[in-house]
């Protein structure tokens, strides 16, 4: 694990490898699941991109983070996603959904331009008096394990969040029954 | 590598502005959104290993956050095809005033 | 009860601890009765339910109602039934009591003053702070001085005897306990008016007597004429009350202060006859003309005479209409040093005077001579108080309270007893009409004794109280207009000194008028043949004693209630010049100022003075005496109508005509053709209400095209607008 993470002072070329390659293939993996037509396609490549973000939290020292992002996203949240699709039978014959070439060009303008402005706010500098020293986290996962940091703060100062988080995903487990059998609670009635 | 980590993250981000703009496929669309929260996330790991382990702590809610959601505006989308037999925001316009 | 947060001068004031400190109590005793009385009233009516046009009526006859306002009396008579109303005994004791207990209160707190000798600064209370608004701070505070304590006395003392008066009077009213309602609140705001140590405190008062007084105007609504005659008053005041709150801003503005106190103190740094207080004390002025009925404003006085007669002789004769007099008092400070103002005060009080007193000469009916009556003294009163004879304005106030409200009861009496015969014969005559009266000694001879006495104070015949405080204003603007500030200065290049002289003769000459037209009533009332008719007569009968003997009360008040005042040439009687001694820590400095340390006037001079007074007094009355012939006067329904100056005359100049062709008519044709059709009808409704609806619902509709229902439009427009505020925030 250690070896993952940033060794004291530099970078190992391995490293710094290993976080483009992820990247790289998260945005491309993104970019395919933007453009696919059948909706199947396009979740798949939309968990392949999850699967990178995953790789590339371990690579910033969030390893339970990256754990959980594998677990919920790619493996619940995803696989939801899948079976809803293929409930519905959306697989084909929905008809294009993807907008023309023009609305395209436009919506990658657009895009471009909301990314040069995030780029133009980035060169404000960061707040060296609150930056911890480099390699903190990574020490911190070295003698507390992976889960312990993440865990200490969740369960003393955030506890009141995630009691109420807890009832967020009540709400939404009823709220979600609710709608499902909203159709046959009516022919009841 | 927060330079690095904060680049991806913003074009993850665009990404998923693009497909929400270019796609009609109420799934889909949800799906982009999904991807937005994912690359929001990427930028609090980035942070929480420069100003502390708080963001991760906050990405452990947004993923909460986001499952209850992908729960409940899945069982909608259900309910709306149910409806209407369709997911294409072109057929849905539900919300016109 | 109230809580007293800070009381006058840290209790070094001679009056702390004394019967004073229970000054709150007196106008909140009335208030109290107007409270259970109001509570009577209500629930009375609340259990009642819609009204019954028999109880309404209470005789049953109730077509020609309007033309008498007095529609009920009658005790123990089988010709009708009269209800009465259900809480009738109570509001006979609560009525009348809390007014007597105030007034017994109020004497106390008299008596504690006038023993604690020498009083050279009010006792003011501070109740609680009211209007802390910036640089203004208020505070609910009274003001206890001798003026205001004259004041009181004369507002419950003569208020408690018209309250019992009431008692018999009204008693068999479907609407008593509202009556006696209306009647408390007016002497709660009344005593407010006196007692407020600042100008909004008093504004307070003045505003809620108007309002009492158009409730009782009005008091028998059903009729339209009545209520139309309590609009009038309540609309005519407000011209009036806009000169008042004028000249509270002036003051305010420029003093930053509305406390009486602080104003008399700021006032020392006003230029002498500067256009600011001149200014403020002509706006002040306007107040009083409207308040205290005089030119141009006079015109609501006699139509208020619509109210119940207790009501005309207590708000439109002995308080309320004196506001004005007693505002120029409590502030004559400041008309002390704006001799141009004073000019006006005294030239407008004169004018009114004779103007007022010519008018009375030719009015038939009894209450409207009566009101002309008072709108000429009260013009004689701001004669007084104008040229700065402080004492002599307030003194007549005074004595005028109580011949006045004798006179107006007296007539009360009267129409009482003719309406109670006309009632039982079931006849339609007007019962205020003197041509329908005549000889009416015989039946009612206390009332006739009674209202000599007053007629004879009013016309100022010696010993009676009016002499001495009309001398005394005559005097005063003759002494005045020798010598004095206000005969130094000149209105329209004319010298103060001959507009002084100017309203002396104006006042001699309604001092004879007035003579003639009280002995004219007097005459036509009650001597000669009578002309009620031959079945009413019998039933024509003195008043009982709950209203008689309030009268007598005011008979021997109006008999001796100059001698609070005896002048220097009278000094047999008594000690010389009590009231203006007691007054002196008020208005002493002021007046002393007008007249600028002149020397009194001769005594031989002073004499010749009193003389002419009483010979015109005399005068007046043997003119009418002999000149009238009560023989030849027939009865109301055979009477031919006047011709020439005397139409004029009792047509009372056509002001009310003048003013409804130059004010009125114009501003409702205004109000209907331009503001109404024009402005209102077409630019507000047409443009600026149907217009804005029309601009709302064409905002709506782009707005509601905005709305496609399309999530992929609203995508879009997000995403636009985060475009456009990232990029004002990369920009910057």
């Amino acid at each position: 694990m250690q070896t993952l993470g940033m060794p004291h002072g530099t970078l190992s070329l391995f490293y710094i490898f290993h976080f483009y390659l992820f990247g790289l293939i998260g945005v491309i993996s993104a970019l395919l699941f933007v453009t696919r037509k059948s909706p199947v396609a396009a979740a798949l490549w939309l968990v392949s991109t999850m699967f990178c973000l995953a790789a590339m939290y371990i690579l910033l020292d969030a390893q339970f983070i990256g754990a959980v992002q594998v677990l919920v996203y790619a493996g619940a949240i995803m696989v939801v996603f899948l079976f809803v699709i293929m409930l519905l039978n959306l697989g084909q014959g929905e008809g294009i959904d993807v907008r023309g070439v023009g609305w395209k060009i436009v919506a990658g303008a657009i895009g471009l331009g909301i990314l040069a402005q995030v780029f133009a706010l980035t060169r404000a500098k960061t707040p060296v008096n609150l930056t911890l020293p480099q390699g903190y986290a990574a020490e911190q996962v070295a003698q507390h394990g992976a889960v312990a940091p993440i865990a200490a703060p969740l369960f003393n100062e955030y506890l009141l969040a995630f009691e109420v988080t807890s009832i967020l995903l009540l709400a939404a487990i009823v709220g979600a029954v609710l709608l499902g059998k909203q159709k046959e609670a009516r022919d009841v009635a | 590598m927060l330079p690095e980590a904060l680049f991806f993250s913003a074009v993850l981000f665009v990404i998923g502005v693009f497909g929400v703009l270019i796609r009609r496929n109420a799934i889909i669309v949800f799906m982009c959104v999904e991807l937005m929260l994912n690359a929001v996330n990427l930028t609090f790991i980035a942070f929480a290993q420069v100003y502390g382990v708080a963001g991760q702590v906050f990405v452990f809610f947004v993923m909460t956050v986001a499952a209850a959601e992908a729960a409940v505006g899945l069982a909608i989308i259900i309910a709306l095809f149910r409806h209407r037999q369709t997911v294409n925001l072109q057929n849905i316009n539900l919300l016109k005033g | 009860m109230l809580p007293l947060l800070q009381a006058a001068a840290a209790g070094t004031h001679p009056l702390q601890g004394t019967a004073a400190s229970w000054l709150w109590a007196v106008p909140l005793l009335p208030f109290l009765g107007f409270l259970i009385n109001g509570a009577f009233s209500i629930v009375s009516a609340y259990h009642a339910g819609p009204a019954d046009p028999t109880l309404a009526h209470g005789d049953g006859h109730g077509d020609r109602h309007g033309t008498h306002d007095e529609e009920h009396g009658a005790h123990g008579d089988d010709h009708h039934q009269v209800k009465r109303h259900p809480f009738a005994m109570l509001t006979s004791i609560v009525g009348p009591g809390v007014l007597l207990l105030s007034f017994i209160l109020t004497a106390a707190i008299f008596f504690a003053m006038h023993g604690a000798g020498e009083i050279a600064t009010p006792f003011i209370q501070r109740y609680f702070s009211w209007m802390p608004v910036g640089d203004l701070k208020l505070d609910a505070a009274f003001q206890l001085d001798q003026l205001s304590m004259m004041m009181m006395l004369v507002i419950t003392g003569v208020g408690t005897l018209i309250h019992f008066f009431s008692v018999g009077y009204m008693q068999d009213d479907p609407g008593y306990p509202r009556y006696f309602a209306y009647l408390n609140l007016f002497v709660f705001f009344m005593l407010l008016l006196v007692l407020g140590a600042n100008f909004p405190v008093m504004f307070i008062g003045w505003e809620g007597v108007g309002t009492c007084s158009y409730l009782l105007i009005g008091f028998w609504f059903s009729d339209k004429a009545n209520a139309d005659a309590g609009k009038k008053a309540f609309i005519v005041n407000r011209i009036g009350d806009f000169g008042f709150l004028i000249a509270m801003f002036l003051l305010f503005a420029n003093l930053g202060t509305l406390d009486f106190d602080a104003v008399r103190a700021a006032s020392t740094s006003l230029q002498f006859g500067g256009a600011l207080v001149t200014a403020i004390c002509l706006f002040l002025f306007l107040g009083c003309a409207g308040k205290s009925a005089q030119i141009p404003l006079y015109v609501w006085l006699p139509d208020a005479m619509a109210g119940p007669t207790p009501v005309s002789a207590l708000i439109h004769a002995a308080t309320m209409v004196t506001a004005g007099v007693y505002l120029i008092a409590r502030t004559g400070f400041l008309f002390s040093i704006a001799p141009v103002a004073q000019i006006v005060v005294v030239m407008i009080g004169a004018l009114t005077a004779i103007f007022a007193a010519s008018i009375g000469l030719k009015q038939w009916d009894i209450k409207k001579v009566l009101a002309y009556s008072t709108v000429s003294q009260l013009g004689y009163m701001f004669v007084g108080v104008g040229s700065g004879a402080y004492v002599a304005g307030v003194f007549h106030l005074v004595t005028h309270a109580f011949f006045k409200a004798l006179l107006f009861l007296g007539s009360g009496s009267v129409i009482f007893a003719m309406h109670e015969a006309y009632h039982h014969t079931g006849s339609h005559e007007d019962a205020q009409d003197m041509r329908n009266m005549g000889g009416l000694r015989a039946y009612m001879p206390w009332t006739w004794a009674l209202m000599w006495i007053a007629t004879l104070a009013i016309s100022g015949v010696p010993p009676f109280a009016g002499f001495f405080s009309k001398d005394e204003i005559l005097g005063g603007v003759f002494a005045r207009a020798q010598h004095s500030t206000i005969a130094d200065a000149h209105l329209f290049g004319i010298s103060g000194s001959a507009w002084l002289y100017f309203a002396y003769l104006l006042g001699i000459v309604a001092a004879f008028m007035t003579a003639t037209y009280m002995t004219r009533m007097m005459i036509y009332t009650f001597h000669g043949p009578n002309r009620t008719g031959d079945k009413e007569r019998e039933h024509l009968h003195d008043a009982p004693w709950i209203m008689t003997g309030p009268l007598l009360v005011l008979g021997i008040l109006t008999l001796a209630g100059g001698w609070i005042n005896i002048p220097e040439f009278a000094r047999f009687l008594g000690p010389v010049g009590a009231l203006e001694r007691w007054l002196d820590p008020v208005v002493g400095a002021s007046t002393q100022r007008v007249i600028a340390g002149a020397a009194e006037t001769s005594p031989g001079l002073e004499y010749g003075l009193v003389g002419l007074a009483v010979l015109i007094a005399i005068g007046g009355i043997a003119y009418a005496a002999t000149r009238l012939d009560p023989k030849s006067l027939v009865p109301k329904r055979e009477a031919v109508p006047e011709e020439g100056f005397e139409k004029v005359l009792l047509d009372k100049y056509y002001v009310d005509e003048i003013y409804d062709a130059a004010v009125v008519t114009p501003v409702v044709g205004t109000s209907r053709g331009l503001l109404w059709r024009g402005v209102d009808a077409g630019l507000i409704d047409g443009l600026a209400v149907n217009g804005s609806a029309l601009f709302a619902r064409f905002v709506g509709w782009i707005g509601s095209q905005l709305q496609s229902g399309q999530l992929g439009t609203y995508a879009w427009v997000l995403v636009i607008g985060v475009l456009c505020v990232l990029g004002a925030v990369t920009i910057r």
